[in-house]
This record gives C-alpha cells, sequence and structure tokens, in this order.
C-alpha cells in the first residue's frame, strides 16, 4: 500500500516538473535571447555563443525611428490618464446600479450586456471618423488624447465586477450613516469608497494595464507616426520585415523590460481580486 | 453627535401619476404647452433657472436644425448626390475636382442629427413632467424647489442622474452612435469601388445579407467555413483549457504533493507575461526558422534543412494555435479553480472512497459535476471571449495560411479577424458590418439564453 502510494506520489511529480518545464521554457528562452549577443534574427542554435547587455542599451538609447523609451513614456502617459478616466466611470455606474434604485435600472443593465457583444473594433471605424470629425487626429499630441478618450470613452459598459462587489456590502451600513443625516453622495464618497480598496485597485490595475497590452485601436489611430507609437505597436513593428534581422534580440530585451512591471501589477491584481471576490465586509 | 451634519431636506411632494402621458391628460395647458415650450410650466411658476437652462437647450436644437440638420437629414436619405467630379482648369492647364458629397459623412451626420433629436424628445418628455410636478405642487399648495434645491437633489433622490451621465455621454458618442453607425453600413453599398469622396455609395437594403448567404458565391464560399472554424474553435479552446488546467489544479492540490505554492508559481509566471509579448514570441518560436525547429533538427526528426510548417499548413497551423492556446489558458484557469476546489464538501470524497470509487470515476462523478454548477457563468465567459478572440488568431498566424477559396481569408481565420481584414485592409467596410452583425447574433443567442438563468443575475439582492 505504502509502496503504491510512492509511486503514484514521484509520477505526480515526474509529471509537474515535465509540466512546468513546457510552461517556463518559452519563458526561459525569451530572456536568454534578449541577452544573446549575436545579432540577426533566426539562428540554427538555440544556445547563444555569447552574451550581451547591448540589447537592453541600444532598447534604451532608441533610433529615430524605433524610439523604445519614447513610446515607453507614450504608453505610461496614456495608462495614467486612461485609468483615471476610466475608473471614475466605472465606479460612478457600478455603485448606482448596485445602491441606487430607479426607473430605467435594468434598462441599462440589459442594454449593458447587450452592447458587450457587438465585437469591439466593429465600431472602430465609426469612431475613427468622429474622432477625425472632432479634429483629433490632426496631430500626434490630439491622436493621444483620442486613444485616451477611445480607451476610457465606454468603460462605465464593464461595471458587473465592481458592482458585484458592492452587492456584498451591507446596506444596513448606508442605512446606518442614512439616520445620521447623510445624503446618497456622502455615503458614496465616505463609505462605500472607503470600504472598497481591493475593487478599486482592481480596477484602476485592470484598466492601467490595458494600453500596454492593446493593439488594434492604437494602430488604427497612430497609423504610421512612429513617435507617438505606444509599446505594443512599438515592439509589432519591430519584427516587421524590414526590421527583424536589426531589431529581433531588441525585441525580446523589450517584451522583458515590459513583463517584469506588468507581471508585478498582475501579480498585485491576483490578490485584490481574490479580496475583491470574497467580499466586503466579513461577519 | 454623528459624522454627518444633520440637514432639514424638505420632501417636495410629487404627484402620484407622473408619467409623460399622464402629464399630458391631466395638466392644465401651460404644462401641455411645456412639451413644445421647454421649460414654460416651470418659468411661469417662477422655477427660472430650470426653465431657463431647458429652453436654451431648445433653442441650441433647433438653431443647429435649421443651420445644418435639415440638410444633414436630407443627405442621411440620399447620401449624397453629388459626385466628385473633374474640372479642366485653362488658365493652369491641369485638371481640378470639384468637391462632390461624402457619403462617410452624410452618413455620420445624419447618425448624430438624429441622435440629437431623440436627445431633445427625451428633454420635450422632462420639460412636460416637470411642469406637470410643478403645477401639482402649486394646486396643493406645496412648496416649489428653488434651483439650489434641485441641485441638491443631485446628491440624493437624483445621485444617479449626477453619477451616469459623464460615463452615459461616454457610452453614446464611443459605443452606441459608432455601432449605429456601423449597423447603418451594414445595408449601404461602402466596399472597395464605393470609396468616399471619390465615390458615392447609396443604400442597397439587404443585398450585403443575400451575397454573404447566396449558394455558389465566393462570399457564402467563405463564409460558413469561418464560421465553422470559429465555432469549433471556440469550443475547443473553452473546453480543452477547462478540462486541463482543472487537471492540473487537482495534480497540484492532490494531498501527496509536495511545495504546492513553487508548483503554482511555475505556472503562474506565463500568465503575468503581458498576452501580446507571449504572443509574438510563440510566433518566432514556432517560426520556420524557429527554436522549435532547431530542435526538431538537431535531434534528427526531421532533416537539416526541412522545417514543420507550424503556421504554413492549414492543418498544421489550426492544431498549433489551439495548442499555444492551451498553454496560455491552463494556467488561467488553474488558478481561478483552486479556491473552488477547496470548497467541495470533504464528505463527498470520503463517501466516495468508502464505496471504492477508483481516482478517476471520482473525477468524473463528484469533481467535474460539481465544478461544472459553480462555473457555467465562467465558461460562457470564456466561450463568447474565444468566439472574439482576436488577439491570439491575428498576433500568432494573422489568419494564414491564405486561401484561394476563399474571399480575403485564410484558413484560421475567425469572423473577428475576417472582419479586420474586410475592414481595415480591404476596406469592403459594408461586408465588415455584415459579419459584425452575425457574430453580435450568435452571441446574444448564446449568452442571453444562459445568462439570464445565472444565480447572479437573478438574486443580485442575496449578500445584502
Amino acid at each position: 500500500m505504502r509502496s503504491k502510494r510512492f509511486i503514484t506520489n514521484t509520477i505526480c511529480h515526474i509529471l509537474l516538473a515535465i509540466l512546468s518545464v513546457i510552461w517556463v521554457l518559452p519563458i526561459f528562452y525569451v530572456v536568454l535571447t534578449s541577452f544573446r549577443a549575436e545579432s540577426g534574427s533566426y539562428k540554427s542554435y538555440i544556445w547563444p555563443r555569447g552574451f550581451t547587455l547591448d540589447n537592453y542599451i541600444n532598447l534604451f538609447k532608441g533610433s529615430s525611428s524605433l524610439n523604445f523609451p519614447k513610446w515607453f513614456m507614450n504608453t505610461l502617459i496614456i495608462a495614467i490618464f486612461s485609468t483615471v478616466l476610466s475608473a471614475f466611470f466605472v465606479l460612478c455606474v457600478s455603485y448606482v446600479m448596485s445602491r441606487l434604485r430607479f426607473k430605467m435600472r435594468k434598462t441599462f443593465m440589459n442594454i449593458a450586456l447587450v452592447l458587450g457583444m457587438f465585437p469591439g473594433f466593429m465600431s472602430m471605424i465609426a469612431v475613427y471618423y468622429i474622432l477625425k470629425g472632432l479634429g483629433l487626429l490632426e496631430t500626434g499630441v490630439l491622436k493621444q488624447v483620442a486613444l485616451v478618450l477611445v480607451y476610457s470613452g465606454g468603460a462605465g459598459l464593464g461595471f458587473y465586477m465592481a458592482k458585484g462587489f458592492f452587492d456584498t456590502i451591507p446596506k444596513t451600513i448606508d442605512e446606518a450613516a442614512y439616520i445620521d443625516g447623510a445624503t446618497k453622495w456622502d455615503t458614496f464618497i465616505r463609505i462605500t469608497i472607503p470600504l472598497s480598496k481591493p475593487i478599486i485597485t482592481y480596477t484602476l490595475i485592470t484598466t492601467f494595464m490595458a494600453p500596454w497590452v492593446d493593439y488594434i485601436f492604437a494602430k488604427v489611430i497612430m497609423g504610421n507616426e512612429t513617435s507617438y507609437y505606444t509599446i505594443a505597436i512599438g515592439l509589432w513593428t519591430m519584427l516587421e520585415q524590414e526590421f527583424v534581422e536589426y531589431y529581433y534580440t531588441q525585441f525580446y530585451a523589450g517584451c522583458v523590460i515590459i513583463s517584469i512591471p506588468i507581471a508585478i501589477l498582475f501579480l498585485l491584481t491576483q490578490k485584490c481580486y481574490v479580496e475583491g471576490v470574497s467580499g466586503a465586509v466579513k461577519g | 453627535m454623528g459624522v454627518f451634519k444633520k440637514k432639514d431636506q424638505p420632501v417636495y411632494a410629487r404627484p402620484a401619476d407622473a408619467s409623460v402621458s399622464q402629464a399630458f391628460k391631466n395638466g392644465n395647458i401651460m404644462t401641455r404647452l411645456s412639451f413644445f415650450i421647454f421649460g414654460l410650466g416651470n418659468i411661469v411658476n417662477k422655477q427660472i433657472v430650470r426653465g431657463l437652462i431647458l429652453l436654451a437647450l431648445e433653442i441650441g436644437y433647433f438653431a443647429y436644425l435649421f443651420s445644418f440638420g435639415i440638410g444633414a437629414l436630407g443627405d442621411f436619405v440620399t447620401l449624397g448626390t453629388v459626385e466628385q467630379g473633374q474640372v479642366y482648369n485653362e488658365a493652369l492647364g491641369i485638371y481640378e475636382y470639384t468637391a462632390g458629397d461624402d457619403s462617410m459623412l452624410c452618413l455620420l451626420y445624419g447618425v448624430i442629427t438624429l441622435a440629437l433629436t431623440a436627445a431633445v424628445i427625451f428633454v420635450a418628455c422632462m420639460s412636460g413632467k416637470s411642469a406637470y410636478c410643478t403645477q401639482f405642487r402649486k394646486e396643493k399648495g406645496l412648496a416649489v424647489p428653488s434651483f439650489t434645491d434641485d441641485l441638491k437633489s443631485l446628491k440624493e433622490e437624483n445621485l444617479h442622474a449626477f453619477l451616469l451621465a459623464f460615463p452615459i455621454i461616454g457610452i453614446l458618442c464611443f459605443t452606441v452612435v459608432p455601432l449605429i453607425f456601423m449597423i447603418l453600413i451594414a445595408f449601404t453599398s461602402y466596399d472597395h469601388e464605393h470609396q468616399p469622396p471619390g465615390n458615392l455609395f447609396t443604400w442597397v437594403g439587404l443585398e450585403n445579407f443575400q451575397k454573404m448567404f447566396s449558394e455558389g458565391s465566393k462570399l457564402a464560399a467563405t463564409f460558413w467555413p469561418v464560421l465553422s472554424w470559429t465555432l469549433i474553435w471556440a469550443v475547443v479552446a473553452t473546453v480543452s483549457c477547462y478540462i486541463l488546467g482543472l487537471l492540473l489544479a487537482l495534480l497540484i492540490n492532490r494531498k501527496g504533493t509536495k511545495a504546492k505554492g513553487f508548483w503554482r508559481f511555475m505556472f503562474v509566471l506565463s500568465v503575468a507575461v503581458p498576452q501580446f509579448v507571449t504572443l509574438l514570441s510563440m510566433r518566432t518560436i514556432f517560426n520556420a526558422n524557429g527554436p522549435v525547429n532547431v530542435i526538431l533538427r538537431e535531434i534528427g526528426v526531421i532533416g537539416m534543412t526541412e522545417s514543420i510548417p507550424f503556421f504554413t499548413n492549414p492543418l498544421y497551423a489550426k492544431i498549433t494555435i489551439i495548442c499555444i492556446n492551451i498553454w496560455i489558458g491552463v494556467p488561467f484557469t488553474m488558478l481561478s479553480t483552486t479556491g473552488i476546489l477547496q470548497n467541495i464538501p470533504a464528505e463527498l470524497y470520503e463517501a466516495a472512497k468508502i464505496d471504492g470509487a477508483s481516482a478517476p470515476t471520482i473525477f468524473r462523478k463528484i469533481t467535474l459535476p460539481y465544478m461544472l454548477f459553480v462555473m457555467t457563468p465562467n465558461l460562457i465567459t470564456s466561450f463568447t471571449g474565444n468566439i472574439n478572440n482576436f488577439n491570439v488568431i491575428f498576433l500568432l498566424s494573422g489568419g494564414g495560411p491564405d486561401s484561394m477559396d476563399y474571399y480575403y481569408a485564410g484558413k484560421t481565420d475567425l469572423l473577428v479577424t475576417w472582419l479586420y481584414r474586410l475592414t481595415i485592409t480591404q476596406k469592403d467596410y459594408n461586408l465588415g458590418a455584415v459579419i459584425g452583425i452575425l457574430v453580435f447574433v450568435i452571441l446574444a443567442t448564446v449568452s442571453l439564453l444562459t445568462y439570464r438563468r445565472t444565480g447572479s443575475y437573478k438574486d443580485e439582492g442575496a449578500f445584502q
């Protein structure tokens, strides 16, 4: 009996080891290639002949056409502004949907559900023309404003997660505040918001990450203005035919640089997500 | 002594029947006129500011309508009549373009004018209702709220209007209006041969839908295979990630497994990397000269100059994409199922063991049904998410390998990536819009039917 359990345990551990190798190897390869000394793209061997930090250094020097530091700053600025705007939208809508009762409430929730079912970029062309009509596609800076608006404009529709969280805050707390003479606005600002730190952090981080990983909208709006690119389109450009030979290793260096902060943020959201799902006030 | 200042807020009575139809039926002449001259009832009853704001909105709308809107509506019906022309300028000796109508802008301004009109009708109803309420209060001798009271009510009984105003404006501008616009395009001839401003396009009714479904056309010959691959992909991707992720979670959470945290970390690592980085590097890893082919050559599975066509052979491409998707999706499922697995009552397992059930039977009869019960909503979201999974296909294979039998689609194109190609590269906006509507129909039927049955929708107040 004992030997049988020993055998199953060993088999399980071996299986886990094999699987984790499969899951870690590609990441390891990315890191490895980012330190590769030989330039050029695909090689007929895996292990680099030499190691160097030049890929990272060159990446941060930037060049006129592919300017990584500039892309990084572009994305950071866009991310900050769209985070503030969309977090505001999301929190407002989810509080209203969770706590206030009014006539069109169910209708609004159903409409939000239906709107979410159209492919997101189906409306992209129309958004493009509306932005053009507003004159927001004239210069690179205005295009960045346009991108912020695109990322945060429809954010109010993504209220389900935060609404679910607000639903778990006991109504009795609100009622106690009303008895003390608080208006509903006071309750929102001074009771609900302070109780909702996990979900606010979650909303902030998820919206903050969106501009770093979005490719389509950024590409359509930015077109060929390489100096205003965000990270995602920039890295994609590095793999294009005319650049890949020179930028292949720098591409991997860029991937590593970008992955580290995003990974940290992701692990943070995991913590907040678990707290958010498990509810606000215990007991 | 509370934290909040106690205020005596007067309660303003509302008539029991404050609806638009009642306001029209029971209101006096001023109330009825308020439907046409906004704010009249308010101004007469000394609610000057509120009345003037409503009136200003109306004046603004009509100023817009007469200066621009009527023309826009006329163009909306015809989508432009004057084609861009060429006139020979003898003085300069060159051809000059004369400005024609831009069908695209005609359509866009038409939609915007219609949206504004809808908004004004909404304001008209508000104006009538507000006049009716004021009339009611006057008649009963009750207090009439001043403008400051109106502002205060935004923090109390009208807080929802205050909080929703900006998000809804955002949603209207960046989701609703563009969507209506694209839906309308599905009924026009806006394709690569009718590109404004050079050419006009016009309304064609259901012609595009007919083209998409008519027997023997190239479009139909593309649509059905792409649709079936989309559905196969969505089912396989959802189920494979789910089952394998669940098994992995079980494997890690087994009693006998040591260093659970370490194993979990190994898999979470891949989730933490941004998806487009993973996808782009996977694309290079499975490239014809990428490391996978290099390894296969080294160990002698294939010849030194051969390579396995991971993304260039239709069947291989599909299998590769599904495998990579498993690589991406399994850790996600593992993360989200771990918590739920620990909630399965231990008695169930003990009872099964006493009855002599083997491990696979326990999985099939206890774990899987329990997990399915809890996670059905998740499965539906990931199914619809996979139907719209643009990134995985676009960044990995780009829809390729392209096929000559298809209308600008590749063998691994989903409906959404085909939509992207049709609109961005091919400029057949009308066909793209048709696809978008069809995707919507598929998703709507799948999720409305199932989502509305879930507990969180029906029973949202359970914890309040």
